[in-house]
């Protein structure tokens, strides 16, 4: 039963196999070029497991020691977790013994591998979403940990790769805005984090932006709340 | 930092992101319903914060010095463009960032 939903699985996640061993492998060399060993980067694979996090997580650890900080930076770039959770709390309530790990495990790109996909006739709902979500995972992890041991082996000029970042969030822009007609959110998004960034600078701007953010969200969403479509 | 700090900040990130995932299935166990506010944020801050971290990814970018955030503003337009075309993140992602490497290593030096 396991193994025919394995086998059912794996083809749909052979576009996250390409996307996740590069953006991992891309993580591992700079994480390594930070002169850490490269099992850290495994083990922030398996523990953190969040593209987009991780990355920050880099600016964070070249920083000074706030968990505070990162705490809140942490609630703010995965306030979108919350909610994908709210979208699949009556699917994963189908499904009890995979639940703990699919909860775990619910990155952008298995989430909407979840939501795009169904099992086909004979294989069990519960493990076909348990093996999309496992696969992701050991891609990610096997990208990681390449990238580091690459970054710690061979030495070529790495320079901009960091861009990988700024690259996934504009994809990630693009999708959204392209998925819906209300692009208001969005530009408050981008123009209140530019007003703060020119006013705070660019040590002090998040915090600030995220408040006006909430408060400009907040007196718009009498208009927003009528014509907002997903 | 040292490696107490480097681990404690990493279980902070971790304990975190698993806080965001699992939120909502603590919250709303049954079929209680979600309140409005929270669902109308939910639907709207995924927007806003993507915007915000675009603008933190560039916070760096100077566009008064050479070379006047060109690299930056090419390679997010080939990304944006690369995507508009074949939707597929590898290629958007890959070859955004192969070319912002060719302009930063090769020709804005």
């Amino acid at each position: 039963m396991k193994l025919k939903a394995l086998k059912a699985a794996f083809p749909h996640t052979i576009p996250v196999l390409l996307g996740y061993l590069f953006m991992g492998m891309a993580f591992g060399i700079l994480l390594s070029a930070m002169g850490y060993a490269p099992w850290w980067s495994t083990l922030i694979a398996i523990t953190i497991y969040c593209g987009s996090m991780q990355f920050v997580a880099l600016d964070l650890l070249a920083g000074f020691f706030d968990p505070l900080g990162a705490a809140l930076m942490t609630l703010l770039v995965n306030a979108r977790h919350i909610f994908y959770g709210l979208s699949t709390i009556e699917m994963f309530r189908r499904m009890p013994k995979q639940r703990p790990y699919l909860i775990f495990s619910q990155t952008d790109e298995t989430f909407s591998l979840h939501c795009s996909t169904t099992p086909p006739e004979g294989v069990d709902e519960g493990w076909f979403h348990f093996f999309l979500a496992v696969l992701d995972h050991l891609y990610w992890i096997g990208g990681c940990t390449i990238g580091a041991l690459a970054g710690m082996l061979i030495s070529f000029d790495t320079t901009g790769i960091e861009f990988v970042m700024t690259a996934l969030f504009v994809v990630i822009f693009v999708d959204q805005w392209q998925g819906t007609k209300q692009h208001t959110p969005a530009l408050v998004g981008v123009a209140a984090t530019l007003v703060c960034l020119v006013i705070f600078g660019s040590q002090s701007f998040l915090i600030p932006a995220m408040l006006l953010i909430l408060g400009l969200l907040t007196l718009l969403r009498p208009r927003l709340e009528g014509g907002n479509e997903k | 930092m040292t490696t107490t700090q480097i681990i404690i900040t990493l279980a902070v990130i971790a304990v975190v992101t698993l806080l965001t995932r699992g939120i909502a299935f603590v919250i709303f166990p049954g079929n209680k319903p979600v309140p409005p506010f929270i669902s109308y944020l939910s639907k709207v801050l995924p927007f806003a914060v993507i915007g915000m971290l675009v603008v933190y990814c560039l916070k760096e970018v100077s566009l008064i010095n050479r070379p006047y955030g060109l690299p930056e503003l090419l390679g997010c337009a080939a990304t944006a463009a690369l995507h508009l075309w074949k939707h597929n993140n590898l290629i958007s992602i890959g070859g955004g960032t192969v070319i912002y490497m060719i302009l930063v290593q090769q020709v804005f030096r």
